[in-house]
């Protein structure tokens, strides 16, 4: 997979056109795609598939096919009964995706940004989280949220919502950080029979390509996957910052030994994969992009705490954004947001402990 | 009628002797249109009811032993003690969806049950239920809009019984009606009297009947009174003692047994034998939630997610 130069000045490509979609090919093949292009790769694929699956929500159809243009061509190769345009109407159009789950559809739900989410609160945290529990009928919606800032968009397009949901019971929580997890998880949130919340990092839309399976690809939810190996400290993040950890461990590269943990899924944790990573190296940094207090990554270090405290040589670190609104000009924001740079003096800092 | 007012009744009772557990709604003043809209349906279409709609429970096959081993707490339960009384009493073998707390969710809920009979070319309807209060919500307001693009299959019963637990009517609104509102969301509405059964059939079987024949949502308001407080603990002395007095000449199951008399549909007998089946039921359903199994704490975890 290849990364673009880190660095926060950057445009990722917020309104970019879309660069040609890879054909899927037969199985077994694979082709180059850009983040985005695997999310809209892996609904075309179940929507080809499955007639059950439908995506609603806000100016995702016609020949606009979304804010972000992921479902653009789907109207055309759907129909309109397939690919619905919501009024803007959160509560209202996440409601009735409760409504058409329960009915055996799977509605995949967009989120216009993940800022929104907490307009359709309700109907995700009080109807469909906790109905399988409360009277056994499965919600097997996905609600993509496109997340993250770093991007100069300011407190209402910037959000990383995810503890809201990692706190609720019932819903399932994934974060994909590469093209190859981001159609494989959105493939199997789309099975899963539960509610599944798909946070995808804007700023990875464009700025990142690599080799995505064609066809029915799936990643399984509630895996970690180790993208980088390493014997002296394990970093454990996901999202848009797996790939600011994986620059700040190349730098360091002769001076520290880095294993990076990529979550992919926040809820249900692989807390397995996490402990024996820091069982092994004795050091952990958690980041996110996400606020730090009472974030993903509190969870994590309480973990460490509980069942590999004897393992540990140094105090796990702790880094994430700051406990205030996401902010809009670039100084602030990156004095908000864990970057490269914060990452690798949390790494030498543990190292050194 | 009459089942849904005895167990009821009984509910009341079981909880002023202290063998509650919770709390309980009150259904009084309710059942013409829990009855009345629910007997409308057909045995394929799906209803979201609430926590005043006994009587649609009963008339699409929920059983009253499950029923009260649910408000009891009990495994037997719909829910086996993961949901209090009524709420969560879903079950989609009998087209009932069960309900949350947060009221208008039921409404957009239903919603998208009806898209997908949309969806899916079947000629189904989903019927669904909300007080006076849960229209003031701003949910509400965007399921009317959205069915009504969509030209969805879906009923909307409003059941407009002048209380929004303490808030009146004219506390939570300006006007009297929630029918215009519809009307001006572009669903067709139509307000019928709550306390007459046979009104309020007619109005629902000839809404269902539009629905399914695909001529997008309708809305009934049906209007009543609360005959009881909220719910068992409240007393409801906010409510003028006049208006209930007023009220009460016009007792739903009441008018409807005299209307039965009155035509020669039925005889006194057959009422009150039919009186005493109902009583039997509900006896029968109590002691056989009063004695069935408390569900396993060891299971507290499970099915938190499906397999
Ligand atoms: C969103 C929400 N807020 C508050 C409550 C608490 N509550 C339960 S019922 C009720 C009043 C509902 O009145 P109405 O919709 O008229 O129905 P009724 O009980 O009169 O049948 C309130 C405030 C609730 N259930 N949901
Ligand atoms: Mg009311």
């Amino acid at each position: 997979m290849k990364r673009s130069p880190a660095g926060t000045g950057e445009n990722f490509g917020f309104s970019d056109a879309p660069s040609a979609t890879a054909t899927a090919a037969g199985g077994g093949s694979e082709a180059v795609m850009t983040y985005l292009e695997a999310i809209s790769d892996a609904l075309r694929t179940e929507m080809r598939r499955d007639p059950d699956v439908l995506v609603m929500g806000e100016d995702i159809a016609g020949s606009f096919g979304g804010a972000f243009k992921v479902t653009k061509g789907f109207e055309e190769e759907f129909g309109a009964r397939r690919v619905i345009n919501t009024p803007m109407c959160e509560q209202g159009f996440v409601g009735a995706a409760n409504g058409m789950a329960l009915m055996g559809l799977r509605p995949v739900v967009e989120m216009q940004f993940a800022d929104f989410i907490s307009t359709g609160f309700d109907a995700i945290v009080q109807y469909a989280a906790p109905n399988h529990y409360r009277w056994g009928a499965p919600v097997p919606w996905v609600i993509r949220a496109p997340s993250d800032g770093g991007i100069r968009s300011g407190p209402f397009h910037s959000q990383n919502p995810e503890a809201w949901f990692v706190h609720t019971p019932g819903l399932k929580v994934v974060a994909p950080s590469t093209p190859a997890d981001a159609k494989g998880l959105l493939i199997s949130a789309i099975r899963d029979d539960n509610p599944v919340i798909y946070f995808e990092a804007k700023p990875l839309y464009r700025s990142i390509r690599g080799e995505v399976p064609s066809g029915e690809h799936t990643t399984p939810i509630g895996k970690a996957s180790i993208v980088r190996e390493g014997t002296e400290l394990t970093v454990v993040t996901y999202g848009s910052i797996v790939h600011q950890s994986l620059a700040a461990a190349d730098r360091l590269a002769g001076e520290v030994s880095v294993e990076i943990v990529d979550l992919r899924t926040l809820k249900p944790l692989d807390t397995g994969t996490v402990l024996a990573s820091v069982r092994k190296t004795g050091r952990a940094v958690v980041v996110h992009a996400a606020n730090r207090l009472a974030g993903v990554g509190a969870e994590i270090a309480a973990l460490l705490a509980e069942e590999a405290f004897e393992y540990l040589d140094a105090p796990v670190a702790r880094l994430g954004g700051l406990d205030t609104p996401v902010p809009f000009s670039p100084p602030l924001e990156d004095a908000y947001r864990p970057d490269q740079a914060k990452i690798t003096e949390a790494i030498r800092r543990t190292a050194r402990f | 009628m009459r089942l849904t007012r005895t167990l009821d009744d009984q509910m009341i009772a079981l909880w002023k002797q202290g063998r509650g557990v919770g709390g309980t709604f009150n259904q009084r003043g309710h059942e013409a249109i829990s009855v009345g809209t629910g007997a409308a349906l057909a045995p394929d279409d799906v209803a979201t009811p609430l926590h005043r709609d006994l009587g649609c429970y009963l008339i699409r096959g929920m059983t009253p032993r499950r029923i009260v081993a649910n408000q009891l707490g009990r495994a037997a339960g719909v829910t086996g003690g993961r949901d209090a009384n009524l709420h969560g009493c879903g079950d989609l073998t009998l087209g009932i969806v069960g309900f949350i707390s947060h009221i208008p969710q039921s409404v957009s809920t239903a919603l998208g049950v009806a898209m997908s009979f949309a969806y899916r070319n079947e000629p189904r309807v989903a019927m669904t239920y909300i007080g006076d209060g849960g229209t003031t919500a701003g949910l509400f307001h965007e399921v009317l809009n959205m069915a009504a693009v969509h030209r969805a299959p879906l009923v909307v019963v409003v059941e407009n019984n002048q209380y929004a637990y303490s808030t009146p009517l004219h506390q939570q609104m300006a006007g009297q009606n929630i029918a215009p509102r519809s009307e001006a969301l572009g669903v067709p509405a139509e307000v019928v009297d709550g306390n007459d059964v046979d009104a309020v059939h007619t109005a629902a079987a000839a809404a269902v009947e539009r629905v399914r024949s695909g001529g997008g949502p309708r809305l009934l308001e049906a209007r009543t009174m609360r005959m009881l407080g909220h719910a068992i603990h409240d007393g409801a002395e906010y409510v003028p003692s006049g208006l209930l007095e007023k009220w009460k000449k016009r007792d739903p199951v009441v008018l409807y047994e005299r209307k039965l008399l009155d035509e020669g549909i039925v005889d006194q007998a057959y009422l009150d034998e039919s009186a005493r089946r109902c009583r039997e039921i509900t006896e029968d359903a109590v002691a056989f939630a009063e004695s069935s199994e408390w569900p396993d704490p060891a299971a507290v975890e499970e099915g938190v997610f499906a397999p």
